[in-house]
């Protein structure tokens, strides 16, 4: 039996070891937010938050995650708030197909967590998740509109 | 669940589409107080319109939503003519199983070949305008006024004269039981209010929040999983398999061949049990008659078409021997585009349920008719048996709506698990080697100048396979496939004399509608050849394609709008070249100046892309330049590094890794120059892709004088880099 905690909540798993968090996450826990786009961490459509830090949860076992905090796109908003990235998203009109982004937004939401003001540099070398409907430049645009808002915020 | 509407019906709107045989006619049913709509409650006041009492309208849209923007662009037409205010608006898809049962009353559901909005919007604007004058009905028999002495405006009639007002809730029930109207005139788009304005998309909350559903994400209670291979030999078979050692193992249901053996099947209780089983599963294909085939031997085969002696005619025009004869200069040159696989983000799937003669199927599809049809022949049910549940679409590109192939496989799996549902998910491995591709082709042009470089011959050979007889299984007419040929059929330059044909070359690859289709890669070849006529003649090109098209008001309005914005006429930086290209493609008009640099790394870095489109009517402005964007981003992937190639039968590419796809560095600084003229109708999710390799390549040429004939760009030793 595997536990882990998902957006605040425990959860028990009985699975193998090496099976892929993603698969844990959609088939056993019933969490769609990750998508399966290509199972060779390439794509990032799987992206998770793991104790904070992007991962690509088709590549990472299930038994290497053990005492870890995992975020979902589920779990970005907090008590019926979005996260800034969330409602930048939504201002800029960000999403196309939208499969991937929620990999997106949680790449974007580590990126502020530990640069609050990332420059054009910043967000190529993070945001390295592929969108195949072609939305790279709102994601820009969204992550600058979320730094600032945050920061507005904090001000 | 069933329901069954039996009213009278007539014929009473015919979809303009209609004239294309796309959409075989269109009828509204009588009105009744009873929605039609599986799981709506609700007056339907017609098939697009229900208003619920509480002043909630719910429009139905027919066709997909994969990101194009088309569900709202699509209700924001019905909302226009209705005149309620957009907050009042839900967006539901219409069932699928109740369209069929109704008749086809909703029209096409594909969302295909940029159609949506530019094939229904007569009648969907007739739809809320039929709605509107139902409501304000009901309203002046209520007060007993006549209606015209009634208005209606954000979701309220009034009667000025009695200062009396009704919301459109308040009188739903009666109007939903008033007869349909006979006439209905349609607003002049230069009153819309609504329509015309940027709005904004209704899908996309629901991604933002994480609780976006696509096909991939059906879950049912007692569901199983399943992992698929097909031969990698297009058209190959089983031949023998051995379970043996994965029987036993965790979670593993059953393995067995579908489709005489067309592929191999794992069940599990998870998905990636499922696919770790299957690559255990020992198997013994027999590959057919093709497993030789290389991109090589495809070759071959497709030169054998440019040198056919004759052709099936596109478009002949004047004596074209005779003018070339007589011409003073000739130039000739040969192209070639690679096959390209969709590479959707979202991998293939289908679950499917057969209970008995019910079947339901769960999928992302761009057609849900095409879905409901292949299901039912799958299943060997009748139609109205069927029902298919649709969800966003993660991805489609044309992938998901002619090739049907992951439904027919989806259903076929569950028809061996009869009463339990199985969701059948593709690898990426299995999606990229089993697609079917944007077809190759090659082209052979020649033209012919006169003394001062004015072409009057112009003489175009392309071969490629057919996607209208080897997908859709249609007659070509007169022996050319449409989209093969798109950009050279319809020719809009001043030339006298034309003659282009087009030969027929079909592979054992299967080939698809890719976006753009014809258009995402004749014009390279067109619009670069035209450069090459251009220098040829000592002429610029931009100014060139002017005096071509002195005739063709829309096409030159557009160029010129790009050229404009693009500063043509005023010099660049140093080190930076630019191209230009314009096209025509479903019904609208697009056109493209891409800036450059490239050095003698072969390092290729994108400074500016500018890109116009005249669509005639605007519907959803910003929905247009977030088209335009990811179309330069689909394009830019497709130009420099997009190839399938072809070895001892298979595709040699598998991953993202292997075919890979644009990203975040990449993207250009991208300027969108929306310039309608009116009056017409255009595509806008296709268009803009279509001048894109053309303007680059050109651009190449004027910064290294090479003539690049053949995609992708890395064939060439150039890599796209950060500009
Ligand atoms: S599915 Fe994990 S990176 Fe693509
Ligand atoms: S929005 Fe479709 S893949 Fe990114």
């Amino acid at each position: 039996m595997i536990k882990l905690t998902v957006n605040g909540r425990a959860h028990e798993a009985d699975v193998e070891g090496e099976m892929p968090l993603l698969w844990v996450l959609r088939d056993v826990l019933d969490i769609k937010g990750p998508k399966f786009g290509c199972g060779i961490a390439q794509c990032g459509a799987c992206t998770v938050l793991l104790d904070g830090a992007p991962v690509r949860s088709c590549s990472v076992p299930v038994a290497a995650i053990a005492g870890k905090k995992v975020t979902t796109v589920e779990g970005l908003e907090v008590n019926g708030h979005l996260h800034p990235v969330q409602q930048a998203w939504l201002d800029h009109e960000v999403p196309q197909c939208g499969y991937c982004q929620g990999g997106q937004m949680l790449t974007a939401v580590a990126l502020l967590r530990h640069n609050p003001k990332p420059s054009d540099a910043d967000i190529d070398a993070a945001m390295t998740n592929i969108c195949r409907c072609g939305t790279y430049a709102r994601i820009r645009t969204a992550v600058h509109a979320a730094a600032a808002s945050s920061q507005s915020k904090r001000a | 669940m069933t329901l069954t509407v039996n009213r009278a019906r007539r014929t009473f709107l015919k979809g303009s589409a209609a004239a294309t045989g796309l959409v075989v006619g269109f009828s509204l049913p009588e009105a009744g107080a009873q929605t039609g709509m599986p799981g709506v409650t609700g007056p339907e006041i017609n098939a697009w319109v229900v208003v619920r009492p509480d002043n909630v309208i719910i429009i139905r849209y027919a066709r997909s939503e994969m990101g194009q923007g088309s569900m709202t662009s699509a209700a924001m037409l019905v909302a226009e003519e209705l005149d309620c205010a957009w907050k009042q608006v839900k967006v539901e898809y219409v069932s699928v199983n109740e369209h069929v049962k109704r008749n086809r009353i909703w029209g096409s559901m594909a969302a295909v070949g940029s159609q949506t909005i530019r094939f229904s919007q007569d009648y969907l604007r007739k739809g809320g305008a039929t709605a509107r004058l139902m409501l304000i009905q009901a309203a002046a028999q209520r007060w007993s006024v006549s209606a015209t002495e009634c208005t209606a405006s954000a979701g309220v009639i009034h009667h000025a004269a009695s200062k009396r007002s009704l919301s459109y809730g308040e009188v739903a029930v009666a109007a939903s039981l008033l007869p349909q109207p006979k006439e209905v005139t349609l607003k002049d788009p230069k009153t819309w209010t609504l329509a015309g304005t940027s709005v904004k998309r209704v899908d996309i909350p629901d991604t933002v929040h994480g609780r976006q559903r696509y096909g991939i994400d059906t879950q049912l209670p007692g569901m199983l999983y399943a992992a698929v291979a097909q031969c990698p030999v297009f058209g190959g078979t089983v031949k023998s398999f051995d379970a043996a050692p994965v029987q036993g193992r965790r979670g593993i249901k059953r393995v067995f061949t579908i489709d005489s053996g067309k592929a191999l099947i794992v069940v599990a209780d998870n998905w990636w049990r499922a696919k770790e089983a299957l690559k255990l599963v020992p198997v013994e294909w027999d590959v057919g008659a093709n497993g030789a085939v290389s991109s090589e031997s495809i070759a071959t085969f497709l030169r054998a078409g440019l040198n056919a002696p004759s052709a099936p005619t596109a478009l002949r025009r004047g004596d074209l021997e005779q003018a070339m004869a007589s011409s003073s200069k000739q130039i000739e040159a040969e192209y070639y585009t690679p096959y390209l696989s969709h590479a959707a983000l979202e991998p293939m799937n289908c679950t499917a349920l057969i209970n008995g003669s019910e079947v339901d199927v769960w999928c992302s599809t761009q057609n849900g008719e095409g879905t409901l049809a292949t299901a039912a022949a799958a299943a060997g049910v009748p139609l109205t048996q069927v029902q298919v549940h649709r969800s966003q679409v993660g991805g489609g590109f044309g992938r998901r709506g002619g090739s049907q192939d992951f439904t027919r496989i989806g259903v076929l799996v569950a028809k061996e698990m009869p009463g339990v549902p199985v969701k059948t998910v593709w690898t990426r491995e299995e999606d990229t080697q089993h697609d079917f591709y944007r077809p190759v082709a090659m082209y052979r042009l020649k033209a012919g100048l006169d003394a001062s470089g004015k072409p009057v011959a112009f003489r175009a050979r392309l071969t490629s396979p057919s996607l209208l007889t080897t997908l859709l299984k249609l007659p070509l007419k007169d022996g050319i496939d449409g989209p093969a040929v798109e950009g050279f059929n319809e020719f809009p330059y001043e030339i006298a004399n034309v003659h282009n044909d087009w030969a027929q070359r079909d592979t054992h690859v299967p080939v698809g509608f890719w976006r753009t289709v014809g258009w995402s890669q004749n014009p390279f070849a067109r619009e670069c050849f035209i450069d090459e006529m251009a220098i040829a003649a000592g002429r610029d090109p931009y100014e060139y394609r002017r005096s071509l098209l002195a005739g063709e008001k829309r096409p030159l309005a557009i160029l010129d709008a790009v050229a404009k914005a693009a500063d043509w006429t005023k010099p660049l930086p140093a080190g930076v070249f630019r191209g230009i290209a314009v096209t025509e493609p479903y019904g609208s008009y697009t056109a493209a100046v891409v800036e450059i640099s490239l050095n003698d790394k072969g390092e290729l870095k994108v400074h500016r892309v500018v890109q116009g489109i005249d669509c005639g009517y605007v519907v959803n402005p910003d929905n247009i330049t977030a088209q335009l964007q990811g179309s330069v981003v689909f394009a830019l992937t497709a130009i420099t590094q997009g190839e399938i190639t072809i070895k001892d039968g298979r595709v040699e590419q598998s991953n993202f890794h292997d075919y890979p796809l644009l990203r975040m560095p990449e993207m250009p600084k991208v300027e969108v120059v929306i310039a309608p003229t009116g009056g017409f109708w255009g595509g806008v999710g296709e268009p803009a892709q279509a001048p894109l390799a053309p303007a680059l390549c050109n651009a190449i040429f004027a910064a290294s004088g090479k003539r690049l004939r053949s995609l992708p760009l890395s064939r060439h030793g150039i890599k796209l880099v950060k500009a």
